[in-house]
């Protein structure tokens, strides 16, 4: 397992030197200068730019900047604006901060959005799918099956201003959604969050839903599950212990691949309802052309999701023993 | 002998299991009797889909009742198990009547250590404690011949070889002490020299343990090595019964001469040639109303008017003999002047 894990590591690293480096020469490929737009455009004069030039640390070559930019990582850099302790992630002129102070702001609101998202999800797909397949063939699995058939094919964008506007404005049975840090209020946090989490998961949980059906039923038609039963084993134990047990690997295997989907429906889900987090974060500095924040956004959510898949495939070892990876 | 006085141990009377599927009912065993003796061998030989496998699935009702219709009476000394409920029969399962299957590398789960797995039963059935199921695991492990069993015991499945699965399988089987073991193909996945150590371990056990044991296969070498009685099934029926010396040694029904015909043998001319039986099994959706073997059967002109093997069904009689409407005689004659000669 250990050696595992500082395999693991090690490639994430290398896969995060290339996004790292991906990411930071497609800065230079948009063909929008920022000093001039952080200068403003039409009214900069050649000196000013060269000075704004020099401030954002952009008229060095740039793999010197890459690699300054690299260094800054383990050993913090200095601007003209301000200074940025290690791990700096790069620095935003726009607002004259670290660009990592920011994220840390918003980190709070993007994690409580996607864990519960993904917990509300995990549980009901699972428990859904349980129920469709051990009740296989009748109208409740018909209902659930044919539901999250036509769930499933809504996108995020849609449910969440149609549930904003049945459930908070026209009937008034959910509070507005908003973050409350859950250290302060906690009954806060859970009822501003509860309409998010159930936008954000409706879609997964529906997916969950026949995914899990569907691994449930080959299961029981595996060969173990029928010796179990023929040793006497109690339905409930042959279903739980033999046949949900397999299932789960596929569902952990779609889950790691999720874990992209679910950032991407969390900047939605915060965009929609006006949440402050990572994803609308990203949004605002595209259309702000603040780069160094993006590059910044980008390569933490990166490192999110490479230490996220680093997990899934411990968690394969755990239910799986024929993946004990050493 | 004393045994015998009691009856036997399984009777299974008129069995049909019916699988109702979009095209039609598939009759998969229709009309299927048959008993097996304490501490006796019954090998059930058979071509795939002859509905050897899904009879004896139906003894320990192992179907999904959603999906299959059973018919027919299943005696387990005095308990009717057709009718019985699943509490009745899921204490049965394991414990007194035990099954091992075909392949071994798909019949253990690959989640749960062997020893785990194997002292399921012993503690469900037994009430043993997770030590005592232990113990009897290593103790079983270590009669079915796993080395090292102390060790091994807490192996994956997959750390097994295919035969140390099967061992495992049978030390599984065997937990409860069940009168009755049923062997679905327990050879057929695995190469012919673990086959033969397989087969020898469950003779072994037998003698030991004193079970019945019900052994399905396609293999009549598997058969004449183990069987003491016989039963031949063909499309859901059977065809020929008695014990293996008669059977193997004087078959009377054409599906036996058939299978017998085409095996090779170690002994004997190596240039004979081996004859497949022609054609292909009938449908189990709609079965011919006669013999279901007529129309690959080379013999059917034999038979005298007024019967025609194509709609007269022929019986098999309850002890020794065929399903055949050949005469005794007929029976005799074909088969040592046309057949014996093509077995030497």
């Amino acid at each position: 397992m250990l050696r595992f894990i500082l395999r693991r590591t090690l490639g994430a690293i290398a896969i995060l030197l290339v996004i790292s480096a991906v990411t930071f020469f497609l800065f230079y490929a948009i063909p929008r200068n920022p000093a001039l737009l952080a200068c403003g455009k039409g009214v900069c004069t050649q000196e000013q730019l060269a000075v704004v030039e020099h401030n954002l640390g952009i008229d060095k070559p740039v793999p010197q900047q890459y690699i300054e930019y690299m260094s800054g990582l383990f050993i913090g850099r200095d601007f003209p604006a301000g200074s940025c302790p290690a791990p700096c992630l790069g620095f935003s002129f726009r607002d004259n901060r670290p660009v990592l102070d920011t994220i840390l702001d918003r980190l709070p609101t993007t994690v409580s959005l996607t864990v519960g998202g993904a917990l509300v999800f995990l549980v009901l797909g699972l428990a859904f799918g349980m129920l469709a397949a051990a009740r296989r063939g009748t109208l409740l699995d018909k209902t659930m099956s044919s539901t999250s058939l036509v769930l499933s094919s809504m996108q995020i964008y849609f449910l969440g201003p149609l549930a904003l506007a049945v459930l908070v404005h026209n009937t008034q049975l959910l509070p507005q959604p908003q973050y409350v840090p859950i250290s302060e209020d906690p009954w806060g946090w859970f009822q501003g969050l509860l309409l998010p989490w159930l936008v954000l998961s409706t879609i997964f949980t529906a997916n969950y839903t026949r995914l899990s059906r569907a691994t449930l039923i080959e299961q029981l038609q595996e060969d173990h599950v029928r010796t179990a039963k023929a040793k006497g084993m109690a339905p409930r134990t042959v279903f739980f212990r033999y046949a949900w047990r397999g299932s789960l690997i596929p569902i952990v295997t779609i889950f790691g691949i999720d874990i992209g989907s679910l950032f991407g429906g969390a900047m939605i889900t915060e965009y929609t309802f006006s949440l402050h987090g990572l994803g609308r974060l990203a949004v605002e500095s595209v259309t702000q052309s603040n780069l160094p924040m993006l590059m910044g956004v980008m390569l933490f959510a990166a490192l999110m999701i490479v230490l996220f898949n680093i997990v899934i495939d411990a968690c394969y070892a755990l239910i799986d023993p024929r993946v004990r990876l050493d | 002998m004393s045994t015998q006085e009691s009856g036997p141990f399984l009777s299974v009377r008129d069995l049909r299991v019916h699988f109702p599927t979009d095209d039609g009912v598939v009759k998969a065993v229709d009309g299927l009797s048959f008993d097996v003796w304490r501490g006796k061998t019954l090998g059930i030989v058979g071509e795939s889909g002859s509905g050897k496998s899904v009879a004896n699935q139906a003894v320990l009702g192992l179907h999904n009742p959603k999906h299959t219709r059973i018919s027919g009476e299943i005696h387990l000394e005095d308990q009717e198990l057709t009718t019985a409920p699943e509490r009745r029969l899921e204490q049965l399962r394991g414990n007194k009547v035990a099954m091992i299957f075909q392949d071994p590398l798909t019949a253990l789960s690959p989640y749960y250590t062997v020893g785990r797995q194997i002292g399921e039963p012993f503690r469900k059935h037994r009430g043993a404690s997770r030590k005592e199921a232990r113990e009897r695991t290593i103790d079983m492990l270590a009669r079915v011949g796993i080395p090292h069993p102390a060790r091994r015991v807490d192996d994956y499945p997959h750390q097994f070889s295919g035969g140390m699965r099967q061992r495992a399988m049978i030390a599984m089987a065997l937990m409860c002490d069940p009168d009755l073991l049923i062997a679905d193909e327990p050879t057929t996945a695995l190469d012919v020299t673990v086959q033969a150590q397989i087969l020898d371990l469950l003779m072994e056990l037998q003698q030991e343990f004193g079970s019945a044991i019900i052994m399905i296969t396609h293999d009549l070498g598997v058969v004449s090595r183990v069987s003491d009685d016989v039963l031949v099934m063909y499309a859901g029926r059977a065809v020929e019964r008695g014990t293996a010396r008669e059977v193997l040694g004087r078959p009377r029904h054409p599906y036996t001469w058939g299978l017998l015909s085409s095996m090779p043998r170690l002994r004997g001319d190596v240039g004979r040639d081996l004859v497949p039986i022609a054609g292909t099994p009938p449908s189990l959706l709609a079965p011919p109303p006669g013999c279901p073997f007529e129309p690959r059967c080379a013999f059917s002109d034999h038979v005298a008017d007024p019967v025609d093997c194509a709609t007269d069904r022929p019986a098999l009689p309850e002890e020794r003999g065929a399903a055949c409407h050949l005469t005794a005689e007929q029976k005799r004659t074909i088969f040592a002047e046309r057949i014996r000669p093509r077995l030497r």
